[in-house]
């Protein structure tokens, strides 16, 4: 038995069924970008777990002859990342992109020389997302996201960074049902297996960073927001009272990243508060 | 009697278009031999209309609904749409129609307006809930959250209903619980309707995404024994025509008589007394 089923035996609520939440997110992807009159996607590649089970999603839904991969590395990124992406490049045939980002961010950093890690982490981040973008002008592509659930929830990712795109299947998905889908789609070995990484500067681990595993936190969060158990309901579940709190914060503390700009409200009709239409105004 | 469910996405907003997907579907039902069209809720406007809806509502004399009535004339139609009354409040609303005329219109009663729903902003609510004849034996419309409340099925069967017809905007939601949880609730609901009133389920729910909202789809006919007679897919534009023999409700009313044994008299004194205890009266 595989660690993700492993996981799911310990954790069945986390379980998705694997046959109808693909369908549905190919079908739902392929409507999203297709009804605003687009036929191909563009995807950045890290080498990690979310990237790739979006980009084999994509394949599902258009085909790889519409599906664009970027590989974005800075030069500390590590070299298993880059082949990472390229197993994953090899197995779908779609066509693929590197476009390096060392020049740019270190040009920006030679007037900021003291800059924390948090800062260059931002600065790639949104580095990467102004390419992806350009590339989409460049191919009338759309920029698929790739944020899934337990980082939206925990502000695990940087505004207007690797939080921005046009549509986001994983957004709606814990890293456990992440790692479940993306066994079930066949993703490469040694992607699943290695540890979860923003591979923003060396041995960097999102579990190290975080303070705790995402098969905690999942399902910790499991109960605080799909459940809505209060403190003492999640704390009678097992969970020590400090990660429950702290995670909480987490959450409540970075509500900002998943809003749009709050805008000054003057006039009768305000834009994001007043005027209220779908992006899919029809479509 | 042969039923057609037409399991459309329409376009959010988009009257015009919207109109031309349901004459394709007319001209496609009338080549099947179909009696009765049955399109989901607001299959004429989308669902999630928000500052839409001043756009899309419009009274029943508009020449839009006005060229689907005349769509009747064969076949009857059951389809949705935003109508404005004459004061200008607008019903979520969906329209039997039937030799080209109206034959009734059922305003939406219960307005979800909780979690990711927002009807009770937008739409007025209806006050009444009835079963009507039509060509093929009385008949009801519900809408969608009118069916997840009890009393609204067994006033139609009450009424004389044999047939229900339940239109929705059914969204995919709670997938990751085993069963597809959405469809699997939807499916109970509707199968305990059949058996227990003895009549036929009609159940058309669109399909498509707004905004990352997905509609489920899986249009069925339950027959009233309460078996599920056919299943359109999920997620996909479908239509499913489906054979409707309604001597199986005198099989199954005569089978299980619930509808004959029903005391309504006691269910009216019953829910006076409750009412006067909620008012604060005597509640013995």
């Amino acid at each position: 038995m595989t660690a993700v089923h492993e996981m799911l035996e310990k954790a069945p609520y986390l379980r998705v069924d694997e046959e109808v939440i693909v369908r549905l997110l190919t079908t739902a992807l392929k409507e999203e970008v297709e009804k605003a009159g687009i036929e191909h996607v563009v995807i950045g590649l890290s080498g990690g777990l979310d990237s790739a089970l979006a980009l084999y999603l994509c394949v599902e839904a258009f085909g790889k002859d519409r599906v664009l991969a970027v590989r974005m590395p800075y030069k500390t990124s590590s070299a298993s990342s880059l082949e990472d992406a390229q197993a994953a490049i090899d197995d779908t045939g779609v066509e693929s992109l590197t476009v390096e980002i060392t020049p740019q961010v270190d040009a920006y950093f030679e007037r900021f020389p003291d800059a924390s890690p948090l800062r260059r982490g931002n600065k790639m981040a949104r580095e990467r997302m102004s390419i992806l973008y350009d590339l989409s002008a460049a191919r009338r592509a759309l920029v698929i996201g790739t944020s899934n659930k337990s980082e939206l929830l925990l502000g695990y990712g940087t505004q207007f960074g690797d939080l921005g795109s046009a549509v986001n299947p994983l957004g709606d998905l814990y890293k456990t049902q992440v790692r479940q889908l993306a066994a079930y789609m066949k993703v490469p070995e040694s992607i699943i297996a290695k540890p979860p990484s923003a591979d923003l500067w060396e041995d960097q681990t999102d579990e190290k960073e975080l303070g705790f595993t995402y098969f905690d936190v999942d399902r910790l969060l499991y109960f605080l927001v799909d459940q809505r158990y209060d403190r003492d309901k999640c704390i009678a579940q097992g969970f020590d009272p400090e990660f429950v709190d702290g995670v909480a914060r987490r959450i409540q503390i970075n509500q900002y990243k998943r809003r749009t700009p709050v805008i000054l409200k003057t006039s009768s009709r305000t834009v994001g508060i007043d005027f209220r239409y779908l992006r899919d105004w029809g479509l | 009697m042969k039923v057609g469910l037409a399991q459309i996405r329409p376009k959010l907003g988009r009257v015009d278009e919207n109109l031309r997907l349901h004459q394709e579907l007319i001209r496609r039902a009338t080549s099947e031999q179909v009696d009765l069209l049955v399109f989901p809720e607001l299959s004429v406007t989308g669902y999630q209309l928000q500052d839409l809806t001043l756009d899309v509502g419009r009274p029943v004399t508009d020449e839009h609904i006005q060229t689907l009535l005349r769509e009747s004339e064969e076949m009857d139609l059951v389809f949705g749409f935003v109508e404005e009354s004459e004061d200008h409040i607008f019903y979520n609303a969906a329209l039997y129609a039937s030799g080209g005329e109206v034959q009734y219109l059922h305003r939406k009663v219960y307005l979800p307006t909780y979690g990711m729903f927002d009807e009770g902003r937008y739409f007025g609510r209806g006050n009444s809930i009835r079963s009507f004849q039509t060509r093929f034996g009385r008949t009801g419309i519900l809408i969608c959250e009118d069916v997840w409340h009890p009393s609204t099925s067994y006033l139609m069967a009450q009424d004389g209903a044999k047939v229900l017809i339940v239109v929705s905007n059914a969204p995919v939601k709670g997938v990751p619980a085993a069963d597809h949880g959405n469809k699997k609730v939807w499916y109970d609901i509707l199968t305990n309707i059949a058996v227990l009133h003895g009549m036929y389920v009609v159940y058309v729910n669109r399909v498509g995404t707004e905004d990352g909202v997905s509609f489920f789809g899986g249009s069925t006919v339950i027959d009233p024994f309460g078996w599920v007679q056919d299943e359109a897919p999920l997620f996909e534009e479908t239509l499913l025509t489906v054979d409707l023999d309604l001597e199986k409700v005198r099989r199954a009313r005569y089978q299980n008589p619930v509808l004959r044994d029903e005391d309504l008299d006691l269910t009216v004194r019953e829910l006076n007394r409750i009412r006067e205890k909620r008012r604060g009266g005597d509640s013995r």
